[in-house]
Order: C-alpha cells, then structure tokens, then sequence
C-alpha cells in the first residue's frame, strides 16, 4: 500500500523514534502478538498521513507568510480551493482511513477458538487479581500463557474501574464495575510483557502494573502444574505467618491463611515483582516491603507491619521459599 | 479618530450622560457594562489559567524523574484533577467568553449585551465558582476523581472525604454562570445587530460563539444531571451510579462524554472565531469562503453530539455501535479542514502582514492541524483503543487544547489589547513571547506521543526506571519550563504595554469590523451613532463608515433619550424600535453572592442554611424581575 510505504519512510526519518523502541519499554511499536502487531501497522500508516498533512500546510503557511506580493490583495472568495483541499481531498483520505480501521478491528473480535486458555482477571485497587478457573488456583499480578495460544481474558473489577493494557500484546479493555468484559490475545513470541492499569483508580493508580509471562508450551504447562499445587513448605515461618496479621488479608494454599483482602501468596517466591510492579522480588525488598509497604507504595491497602527482625526474617524467608 | 464635528460631539456628549456609572468601589460593584465585564472575565480567567498552570508546572517537575518524592501522590491527584477541571471550566470557556462579552455589542454596532444583569451576575458566579475549587485545594480537598471523575472511584464508598463534594457543587454553581451567559449571547446577537447586518454579513468570531452557545445550552443539562445525581448518591444514599444496588457505572460516563464531547468544540469553535478574525485584518482581505466556514462552524456544533463514544471506546460496548462513532468522529473532522483552508487561501490570496497577532494565529493553524491529525487517529477504534488513557491522548489534547485555544486566545488578547487598554504592545516582546511560548509547547507536548506509544498510561504520579521512559519525560518536563517562561513573556509584555505602552488608535491595525470604529478604549456607550452596516466588512467599505457619522442617517440611530439601543429583526438586521436597557445595580452581585453562601452551606452540610440562602437568592431574583417603571421620560 501506498501509504504504509510513506508511513515507512517517515519511521525512517525518525531514528529517535525507532531507538525508544528497542530500549526495553512496553512499547505498542515492539509488538509481542498478531492484534499489537496489526495496531502497529495501523500506526505506521496514520504517522504517515499525519506527517504528510502537517508538511502541506506548514509549508502553505510558512510560503503564504514568507513570499513578496504587490500591495494588492486579491478579492476572489478562494471557495474552489477550499472544497478541494479542505472537503474533497481530505474526505477521500478520511474515508480510506476508516475502512482501514473497520478491519483493523477484526483483530479484536472473538477468534471462537474451542482451545483458548481462560484467565479470569479481577482489579483491586491497586493489584490484579489472577484466576486460572481451568486450573483451580489464584495468583496475583503476574500472568503467564503460552505463546501461539489465544488466550481469553475475562475482566471484572471488585471496587473502581480499571483498565487492562499490555501495549505489546493488545490493546485495552476496561475493567467496569458491575459488568463482565471479555478480551482476546494471543502472544507468538516468548518473553516478558509489561501493561500498566491505565484507568485512573484511585492514590496508587501510578503503582497498578502487572507482567505477562509469555512462555513454551512445555514450560508453561509446567508453570501451571506447580501453581496448582498447595503450599508445601513448613517451618518457624509458617506459624508465625498464620500466627500474624499476614493470615488475615492473604491467602496461602495449604495452610491455615485464607484472607481474601490482599494478593494470594501461594507461590509468592516465584512472582518477579512485589506491590504490582513496585519492587523487585529480592529478599531484601520483600522483608522491607513487609516492614512497610506505605514507604514504597503510599495508600496501598497494607499497614507497616510492627514485626520483630527475626519473625520479620523467618516470614520472609518462608515466603521466598513458596515456588 | 476622524475629526470630531461639533454635531458628532453633541450626539456623543448627549448619548454619554445616559450611559455614566457610578465611580470607585460602588461603580466596581454594580457596573453592567459589558466592557468591563468583558476585561473582568479576561483577568479572572488569567488568573485561573495562572494557577492552574503552576499546577502543570509541579505535576511535570514531579515527572523529571522516576521514583521523584516532590508530592504525595495524594496531592498530585488532586493535582490533576484541578488542573483538568479549572484549564476547561474556568479557563478556557470563561476566557471565551470574556472576548465575547468584550466584542459583541462592538462587533455588533450596539451599545451593551441583550442581558447586562444576567452579563454581571454570570461574572460574579464564574468568579466564586473558582474560589470555591481552588480554594479547596489548600485544605487538602479539591477534586481528586480526575476531571472527568467516574464513579464508583467518585462515588460515597471510594472517596468519602469532601473532595467530590466540591467538584458537584463548584460544577453546578459554574454551569449556572455558563447557561446564562450563552443565553445572552444568544440574545444579543439575534436582537441586538446593527441594521444591515444580515446573517450573511455577522463576524464569523459571532457565529462562532453563538454556535458554541447552542451547544452550551444542549451540553450542560446531561453534566449538570450527572453531578446532580452523583450528589444524590454521596449525600442522601441513592444509587443512580452503584451497580450492586441495580444502578450503573457506565452510565455516568454517557452523561459526562455527552457534555464532555461538544464541550472540547464549545472551547475550540470560539478559538477558531478569534483566528477568523485576525487573519482576514493582517492578510488585507476579506476571510475566504466565508458561507463555507460559518457552515463548517454550525456543522461541527452539531456534529459533535455524535460523538461522545469516542471516549469509551475501551469500555466494552458493542462493537457495532463503536463503528457509527468511529465514522461520526470521523466526519466531524471535515469541518475543521475546511476551516483551516479556509485561513490558508485567505493568506495565500492576501498580503499577510506579519505583526505579533497574525505569528500566533498563523503559529496556531500549524499546531492544530497537529492535533488535528492526531484526534482522527482516535476515530479508528482499534489504534483509540491502543493509545487511549495514554500519554499519546494527553500530547493529543493539548495540541487541540493548548495549541487550538491558547495561541488563538493570546493572539486575540494582542489583536484587541489596544481595543482593551487604550495601548500599544511591543512588537519586539511579542516576538519572544511567540517563539519562546512555541518552542517550549513543542518540547512539552511532542514526546508525550511518544511517551503513550511506549506504554506509559496518564495520571500515574510517579513512574519506574529502566522502561525507556525518562528521556521522554525530562524532555517534557524542560519544554514545560521553557513554556512557562514563555508565557511569563507573554504576562509581562502585556502588562508593559498596559502600564506604559503607547497610546493606541482607534483602529490600528486597519481593522475589518465594528470594533474598530469605536474608541481605544471605547466609551461606555460604544457608538455615538447606531451604524447601518452594507458589507461583511464595514470598516473596509465607505457606505457602512459613513453612517458612523452623526446626520448620516436619523436622529432616531443616536438614541439619547435614554438607556437605549436599538432593536433589530433576527434575520434581516432591520430596525424595529428603542430598547430601554437595565443600568447600573447591586442585584447581580448579591444574586451571586446568596447563590453562592447557599452551595457553601450545602457543602458543609448545613441544610438549614443551605434553605436561607437559597431563599433568599429568589428574593433577590423577585426583586431583579419586578416589574419596573419606564426608568425616565
């Protein structure tokens, strides 16, 4: 097409552009998956109908102030110029520019695929919840699928609305109070996938990330086969964990702690970020994030937890263990 | 001026003494006259514009780097939110409405607007609606839902605190102010033309706004609903926007897009008016396609309606009613082509002087067609769905906002300051003004496209390292402060030429309209002689001029046998008699001012004063709408 190759030549003019996107972010231009990757392209195409209509009527202004004319002004009313260059001209391009978005949306649509994988993702203010009902178990924040498999998400909130983005992989959807949304996506490359809440919800809208784990189908089915599991690890850490305020907010498979408020921590060790993308999961930072978690994520739902250091190492290493 | 005859005196100085005020405090209080009223909503709006532009300035020094600790997120929410709310509620349509309120009655040939009480009272309701959000934030309390504050995050259960509160109540009151004042525009421009001027012939700065006042009219009771009802929820315990006791949540969004939508054209269409008006006057022609631009304008007004689920496009809607939106969205983008072609032939068959009004409107047609390109990238649903609640929409809406309204507004303010103060600004300083304020806008808003494609959601107070997002923020954050010295210029050059200025012509420019046959600063009657207008350009044709001169027509076109003006048919401008117009009076303020004790009490949740006041806000209006007598023989 035309115009994708004008849009292709103006990518090539903006190196900036194309650098940013090799550099690690999230980009909607780095695409992990067939609908991202379609976007993209779309992209592509408007940046270059963009650009060509912002070059024409600069250099119309900039030629209209900067050129010599005899002192007399002309009088014809210009209405000729005007439909052909305001209305016609853009009403074609319009008109293309529509029907390229009408299928464009397609992409989106319900693939109907007997063998998608089902995540049920639940907002909280402000971290994910994450179901796999196939599979019978709940984890938080992070969301692993298999690549080249649709996966079909369904969205719920249990407070305020969200938005579910993951610009490498889809395009949002919003999580709606009172309402059921469903999304498809599906990812045709390994590798990790940052999306970010992006409707404003409340103090730590800023802090509501979350990680899609796109892996093999061997590896993922073993992923799924570990989170399926009940908590198996015992020790000092445990009793004081059920022993604590911890047992009353989160959940541990397997053991007594079944609270509902916070993020299940069945297979917490194994999460590669705490606080919905706020720290690293290291055991310095789960111990500190423990500790006090308004020192990271100010408002976040979880009090600073008064805990002497060695019950705050036993919980903390009885965490890390949980894989 | 020409040289004043001594009849041209006389009709002056008889027509003077029925249209003096009061001076000092008192005349400050009670005055009507649309010019002051007009230069009031200026100043306030400037200052709101001010305040809520420093805002801008600690959201982005917050921004220049992750994990920066320069607010709690507490605060930059609220932030935010007032920012949003005070840039569109009382900016940017308040700053509108002030050239307007300035301009009809001189670009009309009258003497003062239809509603002169209405006029005043709108100011003093628009100006305490801004006491009422700002003052709020010092306390901790001002919105923090977002300005377009969905629930349930706005509802009862998730912000109970008095922050909403303020939003429902500020917005309420505000729209009071905005409903009249779009009434009176309204009015003026259908009663109040000089003779002559037919439709055909009225400024399309006049057009512009009385679209823009049709649409206010339509496009605030579903905002004024929605906030209405959403009080009803936080304070009396309904549930119009809770789905767990059968109400809905997407419902409040219809109700606010379907303001929100025609609001960005009630806020651009004026913009767009004030470049019609300059770019004919320094292209030394009259404005191209005029028929076309006054349809593309009452199109887009009407158009917009059709609009509003472009802002819900991620919501879950069906996916058939996404594409009727999706072709409205996109059809609503061929007026404003039209419009900005418009501009361009009338300086491409014109001789375009490039004084310091003309740099920014032309600075303006590049950087709207910008955020023109983008805003139909928003009608295709999929590439919305992607970029929307971005960083993308963020650099998009400034784009429109900022560079559609903005610049329009600052040029408008250097077009007509010497119509405003009586002086000159400094073409020099209004050079920098330009370059600096153009430089540092594209600096702060270029890289948020970037900063969206790359997946960085808006309203976030604070964001991580190591994601390919800072250069993208610090850039925007240095382009805020180059804008914001920009700007300082912009303050600085204006208040210069106030102070110390030279002394302007009554028409400096060469002017095309009636505005400039009036004094700089024009009298507090505007005309000595009511003009006959022949042309869509009176100043530039010698017929319309000469009836500025007394005994061109009748005695009956002086009207000094009172507070008059004259009447005129809707549609043909013809005369149809004197109008005794209301002077001078307390009623306005202390309409405002029981209105406003009234939505404070509510506030505070004080229903017994909440009922005293509002009752006696109706004495007030009784006493405004009792019959008068013929004020003087």
């Amino acid at each position: 097409m035309a115009a994708t190759k004008i849009g292709r030549t103006a990518a090539a003019c903006a190196p900036l552009l194309a650098a940013s996107c090799s550099a690690g972010a999230p980009s909607a231009l780095s695409p992990g998956g067939p609908g991202a990757a379609r976007v993209a392209g779309l992209w592509w195409l408007l940046f270059g109908i963009a650009v060509v209509v912002c070059v024409v009527v600069t250099v119309l202004v900039l030629w209209a102030v900067a050129r010599r004319r005899d002192a007399t002004a002309g009088t014809a009313s210009g209405r000729r110029f005007v439909v052909v260059w305001g209305l016609a001209v853009p009403a074609v391009i319009l008109t293309f520019t529509y029907l390229t978005g009408l299928d464009a949306m397609r992409a989106f649509e319900d693939p109907r695929d007997p063998k998608a994988l089902t995540v049920e993702v639940t907002g909280h203010q402000w971290w994910w919840e994450v179901r796999y009902p196939a599979s019978h178990f709940t984890t938080a924040n992070e969301i692993h699928v298999p690549v080249g498999r649709t996966v079909h998400v369904r969205l719920r909130t249990a407070d305020v609305n969200h938005s579910f983005w993951v610009p490498q992989l889809t395009v949002k959807t919003d999580l709606v109070a009172g309402r059921v949304n469903d999304m498809w996506f599906t990812a045709n490359r390994p590798g990790l996938f940052r999306g970010q809440c992006a409707e404003y919800c409340g103090t730590q809208h800023g802090r509501m990330a979350l990680h899609i784990v796109a892996e093999p189908d061997a590896a993922f089915t073993a992923w799924l086969a570990r989170q399926s599991r009940p908590a198996t690890a015992a020790g000092e850490g445990r009793q004081v964990f059920e022993a604590a305020s911890c047992a009353s907010c989160h959940t541990v498979a397997g053991t007594s702690a079944a609270g509902k408020q916070g993020p299940d921590l069945t297979h917490v060790g194994g999460r590669r970020f705490l606080g919905a993308g706020t720290l690293h999961n290291t055991p310095a930072d789960l111990a500190a994030w423990i500790a006090n978690a308004q020192a990271y994520k100010p408002g976040n739902r979880m009090p600073p937890q008064p805990l002497a250091p060695e019950q705050l190492r036993v919980i903390t290493a009885y965490l890390d263990s949980l894989e | 001026m020409e040289t004043v005859t001594g009849a041209r005196a006389s009709a002056a100085e008889r027509v003077a003494r029925r249209w003096q005020e009061p001076p000092g405090l008192r005349g400050f209080l009670t005055t009507v006259d649309h010019k002051r009223v007009g230069r009031r909503y200026l100043v306030t709006a400037g200052v709101y514009f001010t305040l809520a532009g420093l805002e801008a300035v600690v959201m982005r020094t917050q921004l220049i780097a992750p994990d920066a600790g320069v607010v709690a997120p507490q605060t930059y929410n609220q932030l935010f939110s007032l920012h949003g709310t005070a840039m569109i509620f009382l900016f940017a349509t308040p700053m509108l409405f002030g050239f307007g309120n300035f301009l009809f009655p001189l670009m009309l040939g009258t003497r003062d607007m239809a509603f002169p009480r209405l006029n005043a009272f709108g100011y003093w309701v628009f100006a305490l609606a801004g006491v009422l959000l700002f003052g709020s934030l010092p306390f901790g309390a001002a919105p923090d839902g977002g300005w377009f504050a969905y629930v349930p995050l706005t509802g009862p259960r998730f912000a109970p605190g008095p922050n909403l509160d303020v939003y429902t109540l500020g917005l309420l009151f505000l729209g009071v102010s905005t409903t009249a004042g779009a009434i009176n525009f309204i009015s003026t421009a259908l009663k109040l033309r000089a003779p002559g001027m037919t439709l055909n012939r009225v400024p399309v700065f006049v057009w512009a706004l009385v679209v823009t006042s049709f649409m206010v009219v339509f496009a605030l009771p579903p905002l004024n609903t929605a906030n209405f009802l959403l009080f009803l929820d936080r304070r009396f315990g309904t549930h119009f926007f809770n789905p767990a006791a059968g109400g809905d949540a997407v419902l409040w969004q219809h109700l606010f897009w379907l303001f929100g939508h025609p609001d960005v054209y009630i806020i651009v269409l004026p913009a767009l008016g004030i470049v019609s008006s300059i770019v004919p006057v320094f292209a030394r022609r009259p404005i191209a396609a005029y028929s076309l631009i006054v349809l593309a304008t009452v199109a887009t007004g009407v158009i917009s309606f059709g609009v509003w689920v472009h802002h819900m496009f991620a919501v879950g809607l069906p996916q058939l009613s996404l594409t009727f939106f999706s072709a409205a969205s996109i059809v609503v983008s061929i007026p404003a082509g039209i419009q900005v072609f418009s501009w361009l032939a009338t300086m491409l068959m014109g001789r375009v002087v490039l004084k310091t009004p003309m740099l920014w409107a032309a600075g303006f047609i590049v950087v709207f067609t910008m955020g023109g390109v983008t805003g139909v990238m928003f009608a295709v649903v999929p590439f919305d769905q992607q970029v929307t609640d971005s960083y993308f929409v963020v650099a998009h809406f400034h784009y429109v906002l900022f560079g559609g309204a903005v610049f329009p507004i600052i040029g408008g303010l250097f077009h007509w300051w010497p119509k405003l103060t009586g002086t000159m600004t400094s073409e020099r300083a209004g050079r920098w003004a330009f370059w600096l304020t153009f430089a540092g806008f594209n600096l702060t808003f270029l890289p948020m496209h970037v900063s969206g494609l790359l997946g960085m959601p808006r309203r976030v107070y604070t964001f991580p390292s190591g994601i390919g997002w800072e250069p993208w923020a610090m850039a925007a954050t240095i382009g805020a402060y180059l804008l914001t010295a920009g700007l300082l210029v912009v303050l600085g050059t204006l208040w210069y030429a106030h102070r110390r200025g030279p002394v302007a012509p009554a028409d400096p420019w060469g002017g095309e309209t009636l505005e400039w046959a009036a004094a700089s600063p024009p009298k507090p009657y505007n005309f000595a002689v009511i003009p006959t207008v022949h042309s869509l350009h009176p100043m530039w044709d010698e017929r319309s001029r000469a009836s500025l001169a007394e005994g061109a027509t009748s005695e009956a076109r002086v009207l000094a046998d009172g507070h008059l003006v004259l009447r005129t048919s809707e549609l043909d401008g013809e005369p149809e008699g004197p109008l005794e117009m209301p002077e001078h009076s307390w009623l306005p303020l202390a309409g405002a001012g029981s209105l406003f004790l009234a939505v404070a009490a509510l506030l505070f949740d004080r229903p017994g004063f909440a009922v005293a006041f509002g009752v006696a806000t109706a004495l007030v209006l009784i006493r405004w709408l009792w019959p008068r007598e013929a004020a003087r023989a």
